[in-house]
C-alpha cells in the first residue's frame, strides 16, 4: 500500500509540471501577456518592459522561458501583478481563504443531504419517494448555478425586502462594505446563498450517486448471505449495506472536486464573493499573467491531488484492487 | 422493446412533446415570433414593461419584445447545441473506437488527455482555449471570428469529443471479446469493417446517450460563456438565450423580475428535457435492463 502511494506520489510532480507548462503556452498564446502589461501601462519605459520579460519568463523560446519563471515560482521570487504592481500572494491567499471557506460549507451541506436523499430513495426503489427525488435530482443537475443564484437573490434580497421590509440575506461579499474586523455572524450570513447554490448541485449529483450504488449492494449476494444469517435489518443496511455502497461514492467524491470548483467561480461571480472564482475572471480578463499563473498551479495541484486521493481511498476501502 | 420502455418513462415523453414544441416555435420563428429582433414594442417609454397585452413577457432595457426575443435566443442556442453536439459525436465515436479496438500507445494518450481535461473546471478550460485557439492565427479559416457562432461550435466540438470518446471507448472494449467479433475475424473482415458494421451499430444506445449529454452541455456552456460576456457577440442584435441570460444579472437588483425569470426557465426546462430523454434513452437501450424487463 505504501510503495503503492508513494510510486503514484513521484508520479505527481513530473505531470505537475507538464500540465503547468501546457497552461503556461496556454495562457502565452491566449492572453498575450506582453501586450496587456502595455495595454495597462501604457508609458512603461522599453527598461520596465524589458524586466517585465525577465521576471515572468516570458521569453520568445517557450521552453526556455517556461523554466525561467518556473525557477522564480519555486525560488518564491513571484513578480508583481500588471495592474497597480500589487504583490501576488497576499491576494491569492485571501481569495483561497474565502473560496475553501465556501467550498467546505457547500460541500458539508451537498453531502450530507445529498447521501441521506439518495439512501431515502433507494430503500424503495420504484417508491414514490424514489421518484420524487430523481425528479428533483434531475432538476439540480438541469439548472446551472448562475441561473440558481439569480432566482436566489431576487427572491431572498429583492422580493423578500419588498414583502416584508428587510432583505433576508445579504447578495453579495463576504460583510457588508465599510465592515472592517471578524464576525462571523455577519460573515455566515453573507454565505448562506452561495452555499445553497453551489449544494444544490451536489445534492442532486451525489443523492444519484449513493442511491444507484446502494441499489446495486442491496441487490447482491452478500447481502442476502448476511439476511439469511439472522441479523437484524438495521443492522444488515448499515454494517453490510452502507459501508459498502459508500466506496465508489468517494472515489466519486474525490474526483468531481473540478466540478464543484468550477460551481464555485461560477458563484462567487455572481454574488461577488472574493475568492478564487473572481480573482481568476478579474485577472483573466485583464490578462494579468503574474496573477494567473499562480492561480493556475494551485488549481492543477489541487486537482491532481483529489486525483490521487481518489485512487488511494479507492485502493484503501475496496481489498480487490490492492491485490490485484 | 427499446420503443415500449421509451414510452414508458412518462417524463420523456412529455419532454419530447416541449422540446417539439419548442423547436416548431423557433423554425416557424417569422410567423410565431411578434416583432424583430430588434423592434420596439412601442414608442417610448416602452422600457422595463412588466407582462402586458403588446408584450406577453414584457420588454428589455431598450423596449424590446422579450418573448420575440426568448424565440430569436433559443433558435441560436439551439443551433448552437445540435450542431456542436454532432461533430462531439462524430469525433467521439471514431477516436473512441480506434482507442478501444487498437489499445496500446494510442488508447494510453487520448485516454490521459481526456482524463486531465476532464478533473479541470470546465469554466476555467474553456475560456483559455478559447483564447488560446482564437490566438492562433492559421486556425482563423476554420474557426471564424472570435465572436462568432461558428466559433463557439468549435470550440465545443474541440471540448465535446472526450466525453463521447470515453463512452464509446468503454463499450467498444467491452464487445470486442464477445463472440460474434471473433467470428468476423476469422471470416477475414478489415479492423475498419469491424467498427463500422459491428462495434458502431451495437454502441448506438450509449452514442445516442452521449449526443443528448452533448447537446444539453452545449447549450448550458454557451449560456455560461455568455453569461460572463464572453459568448457569441450580439451582433446587429441577434441574440442568445446566455445573451439573454446574462442581461437577467442586471436586472435582478432593479427587480424586473419578468427579465430575470422568463430566460432563466427557458434554459432550465430545455436542459431538463433534454436531460429526461437521454435518461429514458438510456432505461431504453442498456442491456442490462433488458434481461430483465
Amino acid at each position: 500500500m505504501l510503495r503503492y502511494v508513494l510510486r503514484r506520489l513521484a508520479w505527481a510532480i513530473p505531470t505537475l509540471i507538464f500540465v503547468t507548462f501546457l497552461v503556461y503556452i496556454a495562457l502565452r498564446i491566449g492572453t498575450d501577456p506582453v501586450a496587456s502589461y502595455k495595454r495597462i501601462n501604457p508609458r512603461a519605459s522599453k527598461a520596465k518592459i524589458a524586466q517585465y520579460i525577465e521576471v515572468n519568463g516570458l521569453d520568445p523560446n517557450f521552453v526556455r522561458g517556461y523554466f525561467r519563471w518556473l525557477g522564480n515560482f519555486v525560488t518564491l521570487d513571484w513578480p508583481r501583478s500588471i495592474k497597480g504592481s500589487r504583490e501576488v500572494w497576499p491576494q491569492l491567499k485571501d481569495a483561497l481563504a474565502n473560496t475553501i471557506r465556501l467550498g467546505v460549507a457547500a460541500s458539508s451541506v451537498g453531502i450530507v443531504i445529498g447521501l441521506g436523499l439518495g439512501v431515502f430513495a433507494a430503500l424503495r426503489p420504484g417508491g414514490r419517494r424514489d421518484v420524487a427525488v430523481n425528479t428533483a435530482a434531475f432538476v439540480g443537475i438541469s439548472i446551472p448555478p448562475y441561473v440558481s443564484a439569480i432566482l436566489f437573490q431576487l427572491l431572498f434580497a429583492v422580493y423578500w425586502s419588498r414583502w416584508f421590509g428587510s432583505t433576508l440575506f445579504p447578495t453579495s461579499g463576504v460583510y457588508p462594505p465599510g465592515q472592517l474586523g471578524f464576525d462571523l455572524g455577519l460573515m455566515l450570513k453573507h454565505m448562506v446563498l452561495p452555499t445553497f447554490v453551489v449544494a444544490i448541485q451536489i445534492i442532486a449529483v451525489y443523492s444519484r450517486y449513493m442511491r444507484s450504488s446502494l441499489l446495486d449492494v442491496l441487490n447482491s449476494e452478500y447481502m442476502r448471505t448476511a439476511r439469511s444469517k439472522g441479523i437484524s435489518e438495521a443492522r444488515v443496511l448499515f454494517r453490510h449495506g452502507l459501508r459498502n455502497a459508500l466506496i465508489p461514492v468517494v472515489t466519486i467524491a474525490a474526483l468531481d472536486v473540478g466540478a464543484i470548483v468550477g460551481g464555485l467561480i461560477i458563484t462567487e461571480n455572481v454574488f461577488s464573493y472574493p475568492g478564487m472564482g473572481k480573482y481568476f475572471l478579474s485577472a483573466f480578463g485583464e490578462g494579468d499573467f503574474p496573477l494567473l499563473m499562480p492561480w493556475m498551479v494551485i488549481i492543477v495541484a489541487s486537482t491532481l491531488f483529489f486525483n490521487l486521493l481518489a485512487d488511494i481511498s479507492y485502493a484503501w476501502l475496496d481489498p480487490r484492487i490492492r491485490l490485484a | 422493446m427499446a420503443y415500449d420502455r421509451f414510452v414508458s418513462h412518462r417524463a420523456a415523453v412529455v419532454s419530447v412533446f416541449i422540446m417539439a414544441t419548442l423547436v416548431i416555435f423557433v423554425a416557424l420563428s417569422p410567423f410565431t415570433a411578434r416583432y424583430g429582433v430588434n423592434e420596439s414594442v412601442q414608442a417610448p417609454p416602452n422600457y422595463f414593461l412588466s407582462p402586458r397585452a403588446n408584450a406577453w413577457l414584457g420588454t428589455d432595457d431598450i423596449g424590446r419584445d422579450l418573448y420575440s426575443r426568448l424565440i430569436y435566443g433559443v433558435r441560436v442556442s439551439l443551433i448552437i447545441g445540435i450542431f456542436s453536439g454532432l461533430i462531439s459525436v462524430a469525433i467521439g465515436c471514431l477516436i473512441g473506437s480506434v482507442a478501444g479496438f487498437r489499445g496500446g500507445r494510442f488508447d494510453d494518450v487520448v485516454m490521459r488527455v481526456t482524463d486531465l481535461f476532464l478533473a479541470f473546471p470546465f469554466l476555467v478550460t474553456l475560456l483559455v482555449m478559447r483564447n488560446m485557439i482564437g490566438g492562433i492565427s492559421w486556425l482563423k479559416p476554420v474557426t471564424g471570428e472570435l465572436n462568432s457562432v461558428r466559433f463557439i461550435i468549435v470550440l465545443f466540438a474541440i471540448f465535446g469529443w472526450m466525453g463521447v470518446a470515453r463512452i464509446v471507448r468503454g463499450q467498444v472494449l467491452a464487445l470486442k471479446e464477445r463472440e460474434f467479433i471473433e467470428a468476423a475475424r476469422a471470416v477475414g473482415a478489415s479492423r475498419w469493417y469491424i467498427v463500422r458494421r459491428h462495434l458502431l451499430p451495437n454502441s448506438i444506445g450509449p452514442i445516442m446517450v452521449a449526443l443528448t449529454f452533448s447537446v444539453v452541455s452545449a447549450i448550458i456552456s454557451e449560456s455560461t460563456l455568455a453569461f460572463f460576456g464572453y459568448g457569441p457577440q450580439a451582433g446587429d442584435g441577434a441574440t442568445s438565450l446566455g445573451i439573454l441570460v446574462g442581461q437577467a444579472k442586471g436586472a435582478v437588483n432593479t427587480g424586473f423580475w419578468h427579465l430575470a425569470l422568463f430566460p432563466c426557465l427557458t434554459l432550465v426546462v430545455i436542459a431538463l428535457c433534454i436531460n429526461f430523454i437521454g435518461d429514458a434513452l438510456r432505461d431504453a437501450t442498456d442491456p442490462r435492463l433488458q434481461r430483465d424487463a
